[in-house]
């Protein structure tokens, strides 16, 4: 009886210790289907960030399912009473430097091709385009609850009476370049476009330049990421794509429509 | 003998007896109720009254993750049960403020009302100088007032909760200007302050053990216990010891400017030119030119390196446990014991990657990551070492044991996933996304928390002289097992949806929408795991009182604390002690029996 129950207890633990990494590596090949994976890309730089993300999820799933596998064996294999001693070792020093080596190299690897990814996103500025750091598309303003976004005048200045105010929405044109400037009124917001995969805090008294290449036409959730208030989680924007014939369209009747009303 | 192995208690307390001491004829000080079990000055009153206070912690800890849960599933609906306490001017409605109190009060507690002192305050004190073979703490008074000098915390805390107009909203990282500008956060007046009062004292009270801890276990070692023959729960106890020196103060400073900020208008972190619901501070006469940057570097400072308190008692527990259960030396002492240190010492320099988004240099970036990434390697090595521990071993499936195997289970995912977030690119995307909250409830509760409970199930014979029911500890533990994993595992799917932390109701965005059935699946399984806990608490109580009685040494354990009787009484040990090897002598080949305690000299 006492065998058959520690043989039960022994089945319960293994099976339980095995499933981690079963179902941990099954609803990662089910996420997508179920909806839980990224939402579609549509940025000139978002692939290189997936890529990355996928490079690391495959040293991650080799290491959690080599690891977890010797668990689930090593507590099944030696939970199984026995009278005789454990094997007597204090340890291995050429394993430890075995183990302490190669994942050294891997992980300076992975470090080194990160680098690339993210100079890319934070650090070079588009230079050629129609938009650099200088010369913005826009300004992105982020105040207690809402984004507002100014498309400077004619000479590029951001104040005076032809400047083009916005609420909520932001728009852009397709396959350019666009560097926008990021700052809040108040307390700290984030800048987050889940399409695009870029993410970018706002913070009062800073003017964070910020740039994307948007490659799809189209409306986008522009979400806040970080807390700014109780209102936090209805601080929603849109951004829309515009072909760019039809984005010069639309900024032109903008401007039209701001000398009509005067 | 060499110096390192020199006997002698240069820092002997005063009213301690030396080892040797036969305490049980020893009467002439007998101590009154209080002074014996409320102003006790003994190191294990002391460790069991944080055990029991960071218990009660814990489930209020725990059933504010309840409330959260709630909202995450039915957003705006009537919350059973809590409801009703929390919002009561809504009908058991959760506001949105009262959200944002919510998951700030989940995490202020959850770290520095539960983790933290069971960790260090009950664990650290208890075992301490039982482990290295003293008769108490380098300082029992001082030790006394780190635990008194907790309650005006738990005061301010649950001040704060109770404060007019609502608790603090600013999350746990309490980030300005949203905390530092009462109208950006209405109604968070006192609430902010209390919190803000809170950490204070919680610190000093940290300060206080950590001081005592490592004056104990540099002067106070008994003869022959060498740095390199200490337990590496002793070890890990240290570092976190040394951890919290270093980086405390840099959190009470910080804490103190926030403080003034909020009610002296000092403006440390205000930068000029804020217009907040429609004012301007600078004009109700608050200064500005601060930066709120730097309360984030200030913050992290601390909080980054207090992780690593959170997981490195945690690592200690589970290698004693690890070795003692399955009868085998642990693999690679001194590795282990370094790459404790290497995660403490790479700890103090990657606070920039909380910051990778914040608008800080994106060249500095670069640094941290790196310097991050890199603390996956002796994070791996304690991996490796741990499953060498188990390979060819002897293992007892005992409740502890099973509890430090799922550690180890758990943290090889929470280890993992952190490669993401160090990875800056990576990050842009999922940075304060639900992958996050994966992440470190992976390493903090189902991991370190699950070494806390392994932790009790192992020293609650040597805490109340029985032992604790096996039969409930495996039920604990599949229930518990089964049911974290349903909580925190699909998390990591939500945050590559995109899913945003700190949301009330993400529903909204066309982004989210179709989450709402995970988040209630998650839900539900955070019920049960509230509701499972049931088989602890009945099997904690009850075994104090019908728990089968043990004698010294119930697990045939090698390491110092099991030479006392169970419970020890007031000065530890009743006879002198001398130490002749490390902790880890099971399964030694020629040896009568299956282990040689560190007292006796044969077969090693």
């Amino acid at each position: 009886m006492a065998a058959l129950k520690h043989f039960l207890l022994r089945v319960v633990v293994t099976l339980l210790l095995l499933a981690v990494p079963v179902l941990g590596v099954w609803t990662f090949t089910e996420a997508d289907r179920w909806g839980l994976w990224f939402p579609p890309m549509v940025s000139s730089y978002g692939g290189s960030i997936d890529k990355l993300f996928y490079l690391i999820l495959w040293m991650v799933t080799v290491t959690f399912v080599g690891t977890e596998a010797l668990l689930v064996w090593f507590v099944f294999r030696y939970s199984k009473k026995d009278p005789t001693r454990a094997i007597f070792t204090h340890g291995n020093h050429k394993l430890e430097m075995v183990w302490t080596a190669i994942p050294a190299v891997l992980l300076v690897i992975v470090a080194i091709s990160q680098m690339e990814a993210w100079t890319t996103v934070k650090m070079n500025f588009p230079e050629d385009g129609p938009y650099t750091r200088e010369k913005p598309l826009m300004e992105v303003y982020a105040s207690q609850f809402d984004w507002r976004v100014r498309y400077p005048d004619a000479q590029g200045n951001f104040t005076g009476a032809d400047v083009i105010e916005v609420p909520y929405d932001i728009t852009v044109p397709e396959d350019t370049k666009v560097v926008l400037r990021l700052k809040s009124r108040d307390v700290l917001h984030s800048f987050f476009v889940p399409t695009f995969r870029l993410k970018q805090d706002a913070v009062p008294g800073m003017e964070i330049p910020v740039w994307f290449e948007a490659t799809e036409p189209g409306s986008y959730d522009l979400i806040c990421a970080e807390l700014c208030g109780w209102g936090h989680y209805k601080m929603a924007g849109k951004i829309h794509v515009l072909p760019k014939d039809e984005f010069d369209a639309w900024l032109a009747a903008k401007r039209a429509a701001l000398y009509a009303t005067d | 003998m060499s110096h390192a192995h020199a006997p002698a208690h240069p820092a002997r307390p005063l009213g301690i007896d030396p080892p040797g001491t036969v305490h049980t004829t020893h009467e002439h000080h007998e101590l009154g109720f209080v002074r014996k079990y409320v102003f006790s000055t003994d190191h294990k009153v002391i460790g069991l009254q944080f055990l029991f206070t960071g218990l009660v912690m814990l489930l209020l800890g725990g059933l504010m993750a309840m409330a959260i849960r709630w909202q995450l599933a039915y957003p705006w609906t009537e919350m059973p049960v809590l409801g009703r306490l929390l919002f009561p001017a809504t009908g058991g409605v959760t506001t949105p403020e009262g959200y944002t109190m919510l998951f700030t009060m989940h995490g202020t507690l959850m770290i520095f009302f539960v983790i933290i002192p069971l960790l260090t305050g009950t664990f650290g004190n208890y075992l301490i100088p039982l482990m290295i073979g003293a008769p108490d703490m380098a300082f029992p008074r001082l030790n006394m007032l780190g635990y008194w000098f907790w309650w005006p915390g738990i005061a301010c805390i649950l001040l704060s909760f109770g404060a007019e107009g609502g608790g603090p909203a600013a999350g746990w990282t309490s980030y300005p200007p949203l905390s530092t500008i009462e109208a950006a956060a209405p109604g968070s007046n006192w609430g902010q302050n209390w919190w803000l009062l809170s950490l204070t004292f919680v610190g000093v009270s940290s300060m206080m053990g950590a001081v005592n801890y490592v004056t104990t276990i540099v002067k106070m070692r008994a003869p022959g216990m060498t740095f390199f023959r200490l337990p590496l729960s002793i070890w890990g106890l240290m570092i976190a010891a040394l951890l919290q020196l270093f980086a405390l103060p840099v959190l009470t400073a910080a804490s103190f400017m926030q403080l003034f900020d909020r009610v002296f208008d000092a403006g440390f972190f205000t930068p000029t030119g804020t217009i907040i619901n429609n004012t301007s501070p600078e004009t109700l006469g608050n200064a500005a030119g601060g930066h709120p940057l730097l309360w984030q570097h200030l913050f992290w400072f601390y909080s980054h390196p207090a992780v690593y308190i959170l997981v490195l008692p945690a690592m200690g527990f589970v290698s004693d446990i690890l070795s003692v259960h399955a009868r085998k030396p642990i693999f690679g002492y001194k590795p282990m014991a370094y790459s404790m240190a290497g995660i403490a010492g790479l700890g103090f320099i990657v606070w920039g990657h909380h910051m990778f988004m914040s608008g800080m240099n994106p060249a500095v970036g670069l640094v941290f990551m790196t310097a991050t990434i890199m603390i996956a390697l002796p994070s791996a090595v304690k991996v490796f070492n741990w499953l060498g521990t188990l390979w060819g071993a002897r293992i007892h499936l005992t409740s502890a044991m099973l509890f430090a195997i799922a550690f180890v289970s758990m943290f090889i995912i929470g280890g993992l996933s952190g490669i993401w977030m160090a990875s800056t690119p990576v990050d842009i995307y999922i940075h304060d996304t639900y992958i996050v909250v994966a992440h470190f409830h992976y390493v903090v509760f189902a991991g370190s928390m699950m070494a806390i409970f392994a932790a009790i199930y192992h020293w609650f014979p040597k805490m109340f002289g029985r032992a604790m029911s096996e039969k409930l500890g495996v039920i604990h533990f599949v229930g518990t097992f089964i049911t974290l994993n349903g909580v925190f595992y699909m998390m990591h799917q939500l945050g590559l949806a995109g899913l945003m932390r700190r949301t009330a109701d993400p529903y909204d965005y066309a982004t989210y929408a179709h989450l709402q059935p995970i988040n209630q699946f998650i839900s539900w399984c955070a019920f049960a795991l509230l509701a499972w806990q049931v088989f602890f608490v009945v099997n904690f109580f009850g075994s104090m009182i019908w728990g089968r009685r043990v004698g010294r040494n119930p697990w045939n354990a090698c390491s110092l604390e099991w030479e006392t009787p169970s419970p020890p009484g007031h000065g530890n040990f009743d006879r002198q002690l001398a130490v002749y090897h490390g902790p880890y002598e099971y399964g030694v080949p020629d040896a009568p029996r299956d282990f040689v305690p560190q007292t006796q000299r044969a077969h090693v």
